[in-house]
């Protein structure tokens, strides 16, 4: 459905632009209907900068972004199909409407024509999709609603468009845990009505949770891809091991990662080629020509 | 004991009324003790930790005591607290990239500093503590902009607890950073009490996960009251506050997925601190609510150190 090919970009950075900074670099993969992926990177990864992209919110400066094969194109035909929610809802809504008032607005802009009572058989349909009372949220300013009220109202918002692609860019990272997971189990649930879903996050622990598949960043390359179990269970690449490592857990103290000399494949970072480790298990290969694995 | 706070009230003066943000909590913190504060947003976390160091101005001292070592802090009285701040306790703010002084190098920043506070300290010492954090001795001669989110949380860290302070107060320390930076700043942190820098310690965060690996004890607040003090080992193992139990269980991790296993989290919302409902305050959420619970429970202590406010504690 979504099929990112050597997606890159580079940001002009310095005093008049004289240097340039790779935010992110030759990247691919592809979301497809009713699946998770997960978009997992430290700060700097350029992880917000691909979910962006995707909503073509700032272009590409190489590769190709297509959704159902045609390339990106910013526009109300596009954006009947891909939606984006981001991280913090508190500034989302604008204090001084109530928040119902992002409904109206799609409703100017998409759906001028639609009776006043199909509408709210609509939003009513929309709002318990995202397990929300309706009689509970409309009428509401956005300082009487939670976190988890308020991003679950901008996941209705994008459902009412019939979206196919939802990209969710550390929705979760404001919520308190209590509501967090109402919020992930939401997801799940769109999921599961044919809706792809980019999931970007730096919480190693919430995207195993939610994804299907996961693309591990850095430094705005991918170092590992494929399915979550399989990264999550057998991680190949050092810096994966490392952030699986770090990861605060309950019932375990820290331990420290695997040195690095175990790895199998390398000892430095990943150079944008990817080498297939099993089955859709992709890992960036410093040594890709006299790799152990290779033969 | 190294800190002993007893029935601390403190209200925030708004125009709708006061908000009671801290509404009775007592506690103590022995010697060489890190205890973990946690909670939800809004449950008083964050108003402790200040409480004892610096009240901002919407803050009020009502009711309660704070003493440390022995000695009663006046945590209500801004001037009269001066002396103890940075000597005899200390924080390590959130925001470490906005806590040091962008025009100055750093280690002139520092030396400024403990000049104005009258203090003589050797470079020897300086440099030991930043071996401490592992960080290098070069830091000091570069500006703050130069380092890392990480290295600038240490280097704050450091500057905190140059006094060897008997109390460090570390709120949300590592909400800002990466996992893997996250997990070197709290281990540098807990390095602290090992060598004995600092005496004890209250850690505030609202990861549960994080302060289990750090912390000796885990306190969880909710709508400015303890619901539940535990080691940190029997916190997350066998909780016995609802609350608690339904917080452990709403948390993801890894090795958990949706398909195997569906978390669920708390319905409904903390109550509002301006006109505090009677009785328990997690009564409307919780699951395991009846008759009494419209009485406030006592925090009883269960077993040893364990410490809930619960009237099925026993259950």
């Amino acid at each position: 459905m979504l099929r990112l090919d050597n997606v890159t970009k580079v940001y002009k950075v310095g005093a008049f632009g004289g240097k340039t900074l790779t935010a992110v670099d030759r990247v691919s993969f592809d979301v497809r209907p009713g699946e998770v992926v997960s978009l997992i990177g430290e700060s700097g990864s350029g992880k917000s900068t691909l979910g962006r992209m995707i909503l073509g919110l700032v272009p590409a400066s190489g590769g190709s972004i297509t959704f159902e094969g045609t390339p990106v194109k910013p526009g109300k035909a596009y954006y009947r199909n891909v939606q984006g929610v981001f991280q913090d809802p508190f500034s989302t809504f604008n204090p001084v409407f109530k928040a119902d008032r992002v409904f109206a607005m799609i409703r100017e802009a998409y759906f001028p024509g639609v009776a006043d009572a199909d509408w709210t058989a609509r939003l009513r349909t929309a709002l318990q999709d995202v397990r929300l009372d309706p009689d509970q949220v409309l009428g509401k300013f956005p300082h009487q609603l939670s976190g988890g009220q308020l991003q679950r109202l901008l996941i209705a918002r994008a459902l009412l468009l019939d979206i196919r692609l939802l990209v969710a860019d550390e929705i979760t990272s404001m919520l308190d845990a209590s509501t967090r997971i109402d919020v992930l189990n939401v997801l799940a649930d769109l999921k599961e009505r044919g809706l792809g879903v980019l999931y970007i996050t730096h919480d190693l622990s919430l995207g195993h949770y939610l994804a299907e598949r996961t693309v591990v960043l850095r430094h705005g390359e991918v170092v590992e891809t494929g399915v979550t179990e399989a990264v999550f269970t057998r991680p190949l690449h050092p810096y994966t091991r490392q952030l699986l490592a770090a990861v605060p857990r309950m019932h375990a103290p820290w331990e420290d990662a695997e040195p690095v000399e175990t790895c199998l494949y390398h000892k430095h970072g990943a150079t944008g080629r990817l080498y297939a480790a099993a089955e859709d298990h992709l890992v960036a290969c410093a040594r890709l020509g006299d790799c152990p694995k290779e033969s | 004991m190294s800190l002993r706070v007893t029935d601390l009230r403190v209200h925030y003066k708004t125009l709708k009324g006061d908000v009671r943000a801290l509404d009775g909590v007592s506690f103590d913190v022995g010697d060489g003790e890190i205890l973990g504060l946690a909670g939800e947003s809004g449950c008083g976390k964050t108003t402790l930790g200040k409480s004892l160091i610096r009240m901002d101005g919407r803050m009020r001292h009502v009711g309660g005591k704070v003493e440390l070592d022995g000695e009663e802090l006046p945590i209500g009285d801004d001037r009269r607290m001066n002396p103890f701040r940075f000597h005899k306790v200390s924080l390590v703010p959130q925001y470490s990239m906005s806590a040091m002084n962008p025009t100055r190098k750093i280690g002139r920043m520092v030396g400024e500093l403990l000049r104005s506070r009258g203090v003589a300290l050797d470079q020897a010492t300086l440099e030991s503590r930043l071996d401490l954090v592992g960080l290098p001795r070069e830091v000091l001669q570069r500006y703050p902009i130069e380092l890392s989110g990480g290295m600038k949380q240490r280097m704050v860290m450091v500057i905190s607890t140059l006094l060897d302070p008997s109390l460090l107060i570390a709120d949300e320390i590592t909400s800002a950073l990466d996992v893997s930076t996250q997990k070197s700043v709290a281990t540098a942190l807990a390095g602290f009490r090992e060598s004995g820098v600092v005496k004890s310690m209250v850690f505030i965060t609202h990861d549960l996960s994080l302060t289990y690996q750090i912390a000796d004890t885990i306190m969880v607040m909710y709508a400015g009251k303890l619901a539940e003090k535990a080691p940190a080992k029997t916190m997350v193992e066998a909780p016995r506050h609802p609350y608690t139990k339904l917080l452990i269980d709403s948390l993801p991790e890894v090795g958990v997925r949706h398909t195997e296993r569906r978390l669920a989290g708390i319905a409904g919302s903390p109550p509002s601190l301006l006109d505090p409902p009677a009785g328990c305050r997690f009564r409307d959420r919780c699951p395991l609510a009846f008759d009494r619970c419209a009485q406030e429970p006592p925090p009883v202590e269960v077993e040893p150190g364990h410490v809930v406010a619960c009237w099925k504690a026993d259950a």
